[in-house]
């Protein structure tokens, strides 16, 4: 066990809705929609038409600057409609599945002994590249880049966020493949980080060929950004590639059977989901698959692919993302509530300050909703009110404001290639003048990818 | 809202100020668009709330302690309550002037940008009646606020954006453009018409007996280090009880809406340089007499800790209030035709944060740039 990185910022938020540790139901959807907008920094194009049929493994869109880069169908079946919305973007290809799955067959018979070339070239053909983040900026990450490492969060902290243990724990060859193959693509090694608490209690410290590093602390310890700022922090020029634990089991399943599987146990959580636990699904999922988890009303009802912190919201019309390996419904928070900051008692109100009482109540989960609680402001609390959810060497505060003045210069001193939205989530959360910190800092991000590319 | 409130309506014009009613009765029922789908209960309404509620121990110490000192200027008996009431009286008329020429400036200027109103003046309008001598006139006050908001705040971009603290704007403008009414020995107590003093009276305040030695001096109330420390002086409404005070800045630390790191370097400052005088023989006062008299500890506590016009860096604010504490005696010690320093210490303070904060940063991010360097 290496030596433990204790992060003092952050904080837990109490929300109630989670998950239970078992599999309540196996859904193949009536349809399954491949969505571009889940892929950072990739232009579509097109690769089917609405009849066409397709394996899992199928080739759906690939990317214009690079058509090496291709998203593949997580089913087979039958193309049955592509969704556009404005200006004809491309907003999803819905594919309806066969009754039998068949998946396409990659030849991965010697993958042990696979170079770096023709292993790139496998995850290309397969679809699974997308699986691989790059850092600076969170994109897919490009082919022809040598990463200075590859860097795996091998636990998660976000609120109600599913259990690695559970979900992937029997994978385990599949997840020690991966590390191996994907050791090929780097000189730095696949550093994996562990929560400290549950060292012994998790499969994964018995990886072999992977660095591990152990990190105990709230929300946001268990984000891979946190954890490169502490391992090896990212500075101009460099590249490093992330991958998530699913990501890892994927490519794992590819090596050991050569199919694509992107199938998972996805989270059904929040305080509005009846009977909280898992669901076994494929991604693209329709959200109205889970209506049972939430009554079939959707009325006043938010439903997130992903954490309450930094999930997209995808509706009841929507689709599950990608990467997502968890659904929150949370109510819409439309009430007004009569002199709610005056008060002094708010008990169902969560605060992460001493300026309500909730600090008496450690225990209580709570029934949180989307609700402002609050007017947009100007910023007016100093860099600290920031920087105590966020256990990174940099100034948030100053980072933010350089990204809303577009000022390239001052967004790299203060650290723009270490940070992704999902990591000032918290900032976001405490901030007294609800500015939309996300937005802002992929805003920022956009910009650098525009200047400097 | 009603529609013709809304954008377009014929009365859109108040569209900020209906809103800032709204929201002042109810939490709206804004939802999280982009990004944390939920948020913390906390918002700048609360935070200026608990700033509000931390001066108020200050705020009625000091109405009493009007009716006190005008009870021993002319030699009444008064019990607490109609000592209190007399305070009261004098007062109320700072407050409502202050909050309605501050906010309907605030008000203006919010519906000019298109913005909803901004708590910011809340504070700002609690703490300007405190540092003022209790009989200013009215329309000097007026005169002073607006120039301080308008000046202080809104050409900045209002809330959150200004340089110095607006509070502290309105008492130097008032100081400098009308000083007769703003220091010496006859501003401090209040009388009704046609009242006289008692003989062996003085008007002066701690801070300008010191200069010529506090234990020699005869006043009409104490002026023993127990005596400043509960506030039972003349001075501005607000400053003389370092119990009240106190009081607020327990709130304040303890709900982490003001850096006890300003509090405790200004503190440390003050005791610093009031050594330093004392055993250079600049003054024969002990140096904690320094923490006790005047504006200081109303100013560490409540002014200097404004977020906004405080330095942003926890390395700067050290530095920031160590800096108004040095500053504040200094001038008290080397300045005798101004007794007090407090106010241009804060202001000072103000003026340079950014400085600081810009040379924190610097050093930080090269020293930064250092170690990724050698990792």
């Amino acid at each position: 066990m290496s030596k433990t990185i204790v992060l003092k910022k952050g904080l837990n938020i109490p929300v109630k809705g989670e998950a239970d540790l078992y599999v309540s139901k196996t859904i193949l959807p009536e349809v399954v929609a491949v969505q571009p907008c889940d892929f950072n920094g990739l232009i579509p194009r097109l690769l089917v038409k609405e009849g066409d049929s397709v394996l899992a493994g199928s080739p759906v869109i690939s990317d214009k600057k690079d058509p090496r880069i291709i998203v593949t169908s997580p089913v087979s079946g039958t193309v049955s409609g592509i969704l556009r919305g404005e200006k004809r973007k491309l907003l999803a290809v819905l594919i309806k599945p066969d009754e039998e799955q068949n998946a396409l067959s990659f030849p991965v018979k010697g993958s042990d002994s696979l170079s770096a070339e023709a292993l790139k070239e496998l995850l290309l053909n397969a679809g699974l590249w997308p699986l691989i983040t790059q850092r600076p900026y969170g994109t897919v990450a490009s082919p022809d880049a040598t990463p200075k490492a590859i860097f795996v969060s091998a636990f998660n902290t976000a609120p109600l966020a599913p259990s690695p243990e559970f979900t992937l724990g029997n994978e385990f060859n599949e997840i020690q493949a991966a590390v191996n193959a994907l050791g090929k693509l780097t000189d730095g090694g696949v550093h994996v980080s562990l929560n400290a608490d549950n060292y012994a209690g998790t499969p994964f410290h018995k990886l072999e060929n992977a660095v591990l590093h152990c990190f105990k602390g709230k929300h946001p310890a268990g984000n891979v950004g946190v954890q490169i700022s502490h391992i090896c922090p990212i500075r101009k020029g460099d590249i490093v590639w992330t991958v998530s634990l699913l990501g890892l089991a994927v490519i794992g399943r590819l090596l050991l059977r050569g199919e694509v599987d992107l199938s998972r146990k996805v989270a059904v959580t929040g305080p509005m989901a009846i009977q909280p636990s898992y669901i076994s699904t494929v991604p693209g999922m329709p959200m109205k698959a889970v209506a049972p988890y939430y009554g079939g009303n959707a009325e006043g009802l938010r439903i997130i692919s992903g954490d309450i912190l930094s999930g997209r919201n995808a509706g009841e019309d929507g689709y599950l993302g990608f990467y997502s390996e968890q659904i929150t419904l949370v109510a819409e928070g439309t009430e007004t509530e009569l002199l709610g900051w005056a008060r002094p008692f708010r008990f169902n109100q969560f605060s992460s300050t001493m300026s309500y009482f909730s600090w008496m109540l450690p225990g209580k989960k709570y029934d949180m909703d989307t609700n402002l609680h609050g007017g947009p402001r100007a910023f007016v609390m100093s860099d600290e009110w920031y920087a105590k959810v966020l256990p990174m060497d940099i100034f948030p505060l100053y980072l933010i404001k350089a990204c809303l003045a577009g000022d390239i210069d001052k967004m790299e001193k203060f650290g723009i290639y270490e940070v992704l939205p999902e990591d000032l989530a918290l900032c976001e959360f405490v901030d007294p003048s609800k500015n939309s910190i996300q937005e802002i800092i992929a805003s920022g991000i956009q910009l650098m990818l525009k200047e400097m590319a | 809202m009603l529609k013709i409130f809304e954008k377009g309506g014929k009365l859109a014009f108040l569209h900020s100020t209906v809103d800032a009613f709204e929201t002042f009765l109810r939490v709206p029922g804004t939802v999280a668009r982009k990004g944390a789908h939920v948020r913390d209960s906390i918002d700048l309404k609360r935070i200026m709330i608990i700033a509000v509620l931390a001066v108020a121990p200050a705020a009625l110490f000091g109405m009493w302690n009007v009716g006190y000192q005008h009870s021993l200027a002319v030699g009444e008996h008064c019990n607490l309550f109609q000592n209190f009431w007399f305070g009261f009286l004098k007062v109320l008329p700072l407050y409502i002037v202050s909050y309605v020429v501050g906010l309907a400036i605030e008000f203006a200027s919010a519906q000019i940008r298109g913005e909803e109103v901004n708590e910011g003046y809340l504070m700002s309008g609690m703490l300007i009646p405190m540092i003022v001598p209790v009989d200013i006139p009215l329309w000097m006050l007026a005169i002073a606020v607006a120039f301080a908001v308008l000046i202080g705040k809104e050409v900045f971009g209002g809330t959150g954006m200004n340089i110095v603290n607006p509070a502290l704007l309105t008492r130097a403008f008032l100081f400098f453009s009308y000083p007769n009414e703003m220091s010496g020995s006859n501003c401090w107590i209040a009388f009704r018409k046609g009242e006289a003093a008692v003989d062996g009276f003085t008007g002066a305040t701690p801070l300008a007996l010191a200069q010529d030695g506090l234990q020699n001096a005869s006043a009409q109330y104490g002026t023993s280090f127990w005596d400043l420390f509960l506030g039972t002086v003349p001075g501005s409404v607000g400053e003389t009880s370092v119990i009240a005070i106190l009081l607020g800045a327990f709130i304040l630390l303890w709900t982490g809406i003001a850096s006890w790191k300003i509090m405790v370097s200004s503190v440390a400052g003050a005791l610093l340089v009031g050594w330093l005088g004392q055993i250079a023989g600049v003054t024969d006062l002990p140096c904690y007499y320094h923490l006790v008299m005047g504006g200081f500890a109303f100013g560490a506590v409540f002014m200097a800790t404004d977020p906004v016009t405080a330095a942003q860096t926890e390395t700067g604010k050290w530095i920031y209030g160590f800096l108004i504490g040095a500053l504040c005696v200094t001038v008290r010690l080397f300045n005798p035709g101004y007794a007090e320093g407090m106010m241009l210490a804060i202001l000072m303070g103000n003026i340079t944060a950014p400085l600081i904060d810009h040379c924190v940063v610097s050093v930080k991010i090269s020293r930064r740039a250092k170690r990724i360097n050698i990792a």
